[in-house]
């Protein structure tokens, strides 16, 4: 087994002996991505002189220093819509092709102080906008457990990197299912926590109240992990909440005695397939088995929640995308005229998805226009947030499957945006609401992972994990590995 | 047919604040191009915006003294426009819900009061500077002003002339710089001004088509851009023509306005609400912490010396329309010196002085102590008024203690009777004619002769008793 495919808790112990140095985890990561990336292009670009430098000052201070954090050393992924100091954030968009950051995004700045190594960064949809990893300007990621088929989206590199073992963690961006659907694509574990617990800050945004960053692992215990080292509030985003943050393992109990559990039968109709139900369903037997209790409930308004998504995610991306104009950094095509340049650029670098959700955004926010969109869909939003309000006053959390379907071929969707909008039915409500949410690996289909979704309440990531994890330890889901 | 025009001004304030808006950047006037500069006020990918609570400490000052209703829940907006001043390509504005609404201020003009309403007042960051250049195909952008708290107060179309406009932004910089919230100093943009008129048949209730006047870079530009716009439109009207909605510039040069686009109905800059800002609750106690820190304001400072000075209405409104003047007065009060002879030098020689010189009262090294001893010298003889002149004029240039000033240049007043009278036998031996003339009926020989005397005291010997003891001499012979 190698090295990448172990617990983080396990790797710890190991370099706090010195049986194991930091350099050799970073030369296990870069060997496994020369061997296994060309097949999957997680990465868009390498940070190799710089890991294996901080690698050697990591193993200096090794037995000087006490190594306290248990992500101490660890090879890690940053999906590249997060910003680095000085190395590449493209968001796999071509108008930010050689762009390099003036700062850290404060998720990397806490990550530097755990002195994790960021080994690259990794490939997405343009802008975050996507479910296939289609729509990156420097080609699709492909999913490890079958070249032919997409990892999910967006963060489609962060999960397909964690899956095939080149990295021991990733972190992702999830504005409408963009960590979870990946992570249930490709067999991982993938968390968005809840809106304001993340620090937003060097998040390139692609929709300002949705979007929150979040880790991709391959265990329950090694995601409460990373959360806990990325969370907590930010001076530099106010939308970030003060609200305490709790120790995570402490909820590894694996008992589930008391925990009612809601299982929305939206989640279960004809437009969820019946292998993935049925995957669901043996999950949901044993969670019984763990002591939890469940009912079927209504979330009444998920019906409304994809087209809700899709006006206000597009209206905050068609200001927040405004920026890229070509004038002050990133890629420009120079015309005589400055709206020529303005417009040139954009058409010439930005993709066909982003540009259409650049139009859709604009015209929700037209006026004669606004009130009948843009207001109507924030009033939707209000009432979906609510349904899920009355539920968590009633129970623990909401259970069911994380994406209607197993990964799909690659060219399957993309011709048919709607179709594809449809992947992401059963996350957007969770993102609209803010609560946070996790996939777990729940079995697979004809050899594909199922990944079953556990929702909670607001900052209640801790029940989340809880149940995560006792299921996890019940299962062998998560033991098992793509071949590639 | 007679018409009436209507006009609305919309101000823009800078906030002084140390730093900017959103982000730590200094908000220091006059630095090099593009120094006040970080990725969040370059809008870099990624960065987010976090309130200045100073910035809006500010805005409600502004609000309160303004007699406005401060919002107990506010928000921000997105406007969004593509423009390289505009680094995120949007301007975080507040759009349906303003910090404040529905205040007022009082002018004064001819003496008759008006009261103009306020119809609100919001907070926004300020663009960056463009500078076009002359012939070349590209202009060049400084961003160490994006991101300078602003407020746009915003008026009723409740004036009616020029000169109901150039008071009102009198008033408005007035309280502006009585709260200590702006310097709103024209030329260096921490004060801006729009003016919208139009005009319309006198006694109509419908208001005309407006046009929008930009360029206006000095209150005294406000008051004739709008007076040449109000005659183009009369006399567009009464030749039969149409007024367009349009935004004219102010051509100061050629004292005229032009076209400088037709608006063709209201500009679409989608607003929608600011998603990186979270909502902005007032509460009570922070609006009455703020109330606590408005100092006194003009027109109650204008009462004020009315009431308790005894000073004329038009004097006191001068003494206290800028308040470096204002404080200038009440500090030489506390030096002891009279209101009303204060009041006199300060509108008088003073204001003149300042106003040859294009100086400001806190630019001339002359304190209100110094002036106030100045006064107490002519009070009490030491000097006459017609010396105290050349004192001003020392004080004023170069400072210094008006005492030793007289002291030094030997300027004290001459009121000893017997070296008066010495001299002023002195004189009238040597002027034979002069008192015979005067004896002739001639008075001007008179004035003359006074002359001659005060020239002898080099300017010393008081005047009145020059007088008698000339007149008493005389007689004599």
């Amino acid at each position: 087994m190698s090295i990448l495919d172990q617990r983080f808790a396990h790797i710890h112990e190991q370099l706090h002996k010195k049986e194991l140095s930091v350099s050799d985890l970073v030369d296990a990561s870069y060997k496994r991505i020369s061997e296994v990336d060309g097949k999957i292009n997680s990465f868009l670009h390498l940070n190799e002189e710089g890991a294996r430098q901080k690698a050697k000052e990591l193993d200096d201070s090794l037995g000087k220093d006490d190594v306290t954090s248990v992500l101490f050393g660890l090879p890690a992924g940053i999906k590249d819509n997060i910003s680095t100091k000085g190395i590449r954030t493209t968001c796999a968009s071509k108008i930010l092709d050689r762009f390099k950051p003036l700062y850290n995004a404060t998720v990397m700045n806490k990550l530097e102080t755990e002195q994790i190594i960021n080994i690259g960064k990794l490939n997405m949809d343009e802008f975050a906008m996507g479910s296939s990893n289609e729509n990156s300007g420097y080609g699709p990621v492909r999913n490890p457990w079958d070249t032919e088929r997409v990892p999910g989206g967006s963060s489609g590199g962060s999960a397909a990197t964690v899956a095939a073992g080149e990295v021991l963690f990733s972190l992702g961006s999830d504005t409408g299912g963009s960590i979870r659907e990946p992570a249930a694509f490709c067999g991982c574990v993938g968390l968005k926590p809840t809106y304001g617990r993340v620090s937003r800050f060097g998040l390139v945004a692609f929709a300002s109240s949705l979007d929150q960053i979040g880790p991709l692992t391959r265990t329950v215990e090694d995601n409460a992990h990373v959360l806990q080292a990325i969370s907590g509030h930010d001076p530099m985003d106010s939308t970030s909440a003060g609200v305490d943050v709790p120790t995570y393992v402490d909820a590894f109990t694996g008992d589930l005695r008391g925990k009612k559990i809601a299982v929305p039968k939206e989640y279960f109709n004809e437009g969820v397939d019946i292998e993935v139900r049925n995957k669901v369903r043996e999950a949901l037997d044993q969670l019984e088995k763990l002591g939890a209790t469940w009912e079927e409930v209504s979330l009444p308004h998920s019906k409304y929640a994809v087209a809700t998504y899709y006006l206000l995610a597009s209206s905050e991306a068609s200001a927040n995308l405004s920026r890229f104009d070509g004038i002050r950094y990133g890629e420009r095509i120079e015309d005589e005229r400055l709206i020529e340049t303005y417009k040139k650029t954009r058409s010439e670098y930005f993709g066909n998805e982003v540009k259409r959700r650049i139009m859709l955004g604009t015209f929700a926010l037209s006026s004669g226009y606004y009130d009948a969109l843009y207001k109507k869909a924030q009033k939707v939003r209000t009432l979906i947030k609510q349904d899920f309000d009355e539920i968590f006053l009633k129970y623990d959390a909401v259970v069911g499957p994380t994406t209607p379907t197993t990964a799909f071929k690659i060219g399957d969707k993309i011709d048919d945006p709607l179709t594809m909008y449809m992947t992401d039915i059963l996350t957007i409500p969770v993102n609209l609401a803010g609560v946070p949410a996790i996939s777990v690996p729940c079995g697979f289909c004809e050899g594909l992972p199922v990944g079953l979704q556990i929702i909670g309440n607001h900052f209640d990531e801790k029940t989340v994990y809880q149940i995560a994890h006792a299921f996890e330890q019940a299962t062998d889901h998560h033991k098992q590995k793509p071949e590639l | 047919m007679e018409f009436e025009t209507v006009i609305g001004l919309e101000v823009h304030v800078e906030l002084k604040t140390e730093s900017k808006i959103f982000c730590g950047c200094s908000t220091e006037f006059g630095a090099p191009p593009n120094t006040h500069t970080c990725p969040i006020c370059l809008g870099h990918p990624g960065v987010l915006p976090v309130l200045n609570g100073k910035a809006v400490d500010f805005a409600m000052r502004a609000a309160l003294a303004l007699n406005c209703e401060v919002a107990s829940e506010t928000k921000f907006d997105r406007k969004n426009y593509f423009y390289p001043d505009s680094p995120k390509a949007y301007q975080i504005s507040q759009f349906d819900e303003p910090i404040g609404e529905n205040g007022w201020i009082d002018i004064n003009v001819d003496g008759e009061k008006k009261r103009i309403g306020i119809t609100r007042l919001h907070l926004e960051e300020d663009a960056g500077k463009l500078t076009h250049v002359d012939g070349e195909h590209y202009s060049l952008v400084d961003f160490n002003r994006v991101g300078t708290p602003l407020i746009e107060i915003v008026s009723e179309p409740d004036i009616r002339t020029p000169d109901e406009a150039y008071a009102y932004l009198e008033k408005l910089k007035a309280i502006m710089q009585y709260t200590d919230v702006s310097d709103c100093k024209m030329e260096e943009g921490s004060l801006r001004c729009d003016a919208n008129i139009s005009i319309r048949p006198k006694g109509d209730d419908k208001f005309g088509t407006k046009t929008e006047l930009k360029n206006l870079n000095s209150f005294a530009n406000v008051r004739k851009g709008i007076a040449y716009e109000e005659e183009r439109q009369e006399s567009e009207i009464r030749r039969g023509g149409r007024i367009l909605q349009e935004t004219r510039r102010w051509d100061a040069d050629g004292s005229k306005t032009i076209l400088m686009r037709v608006k063709e109905g209201s500009e679409d800059y989608r607003y929608f609400p600011e998603p990186d800002l979270v909502y902005l609750y007032i509460e009570d106690e922070w609006k009455e912490r703020v109330r606590g820190e408005i100092p006194e304001l003009p027109d109650d400072r204008q009462q004020r010396y009315v009431n308790e000075l005894d000073l004329p209405e038009y004097d006191a409104g001068v003494l206290t329309q800028q308040k470096v003047m204002s404080d200038f007065f009440e500090k030489g009060l506390e030096a002891g010196a009279p209101a009303k002879l204060l009041s006199n030098w300060m509108m008088g020689e003073v204001s003149a002085w300042l106003k040859a010189n294009n100086k400001d009262i806190t630019e001339v090294p002359m304190t209100p102590e110094g002036l106030a001893g100045m006064i107490e010298l002519i009070e009490d003889g030491t000097i006459s008024s017609k010396i105290a002149k050349k004192v001003f004029k020392e004080l004023i240039e170069k400072g210094g203690d008006p005492k030793t000033i007289v002291k030094e240049k030997g300027l004290v007043q001459i009121t000893d009777e017997g070296e008066i009278r010495t001299i002023v036998n002195d004189v009238l031996d040597s002027n034979e004619q002069s008192i015979a003339d005067y004896k002739d009926g001639k008075e001007k020989a008179l004035g003359f002769l006074v002359g001659q005397v005060m020239k002898a005291s080099r300017g010393k010997a008081n005047p009145q008793m020059v007088n008698t003891l000339l007149a008493d001499e005389i007689e004599k012979r």
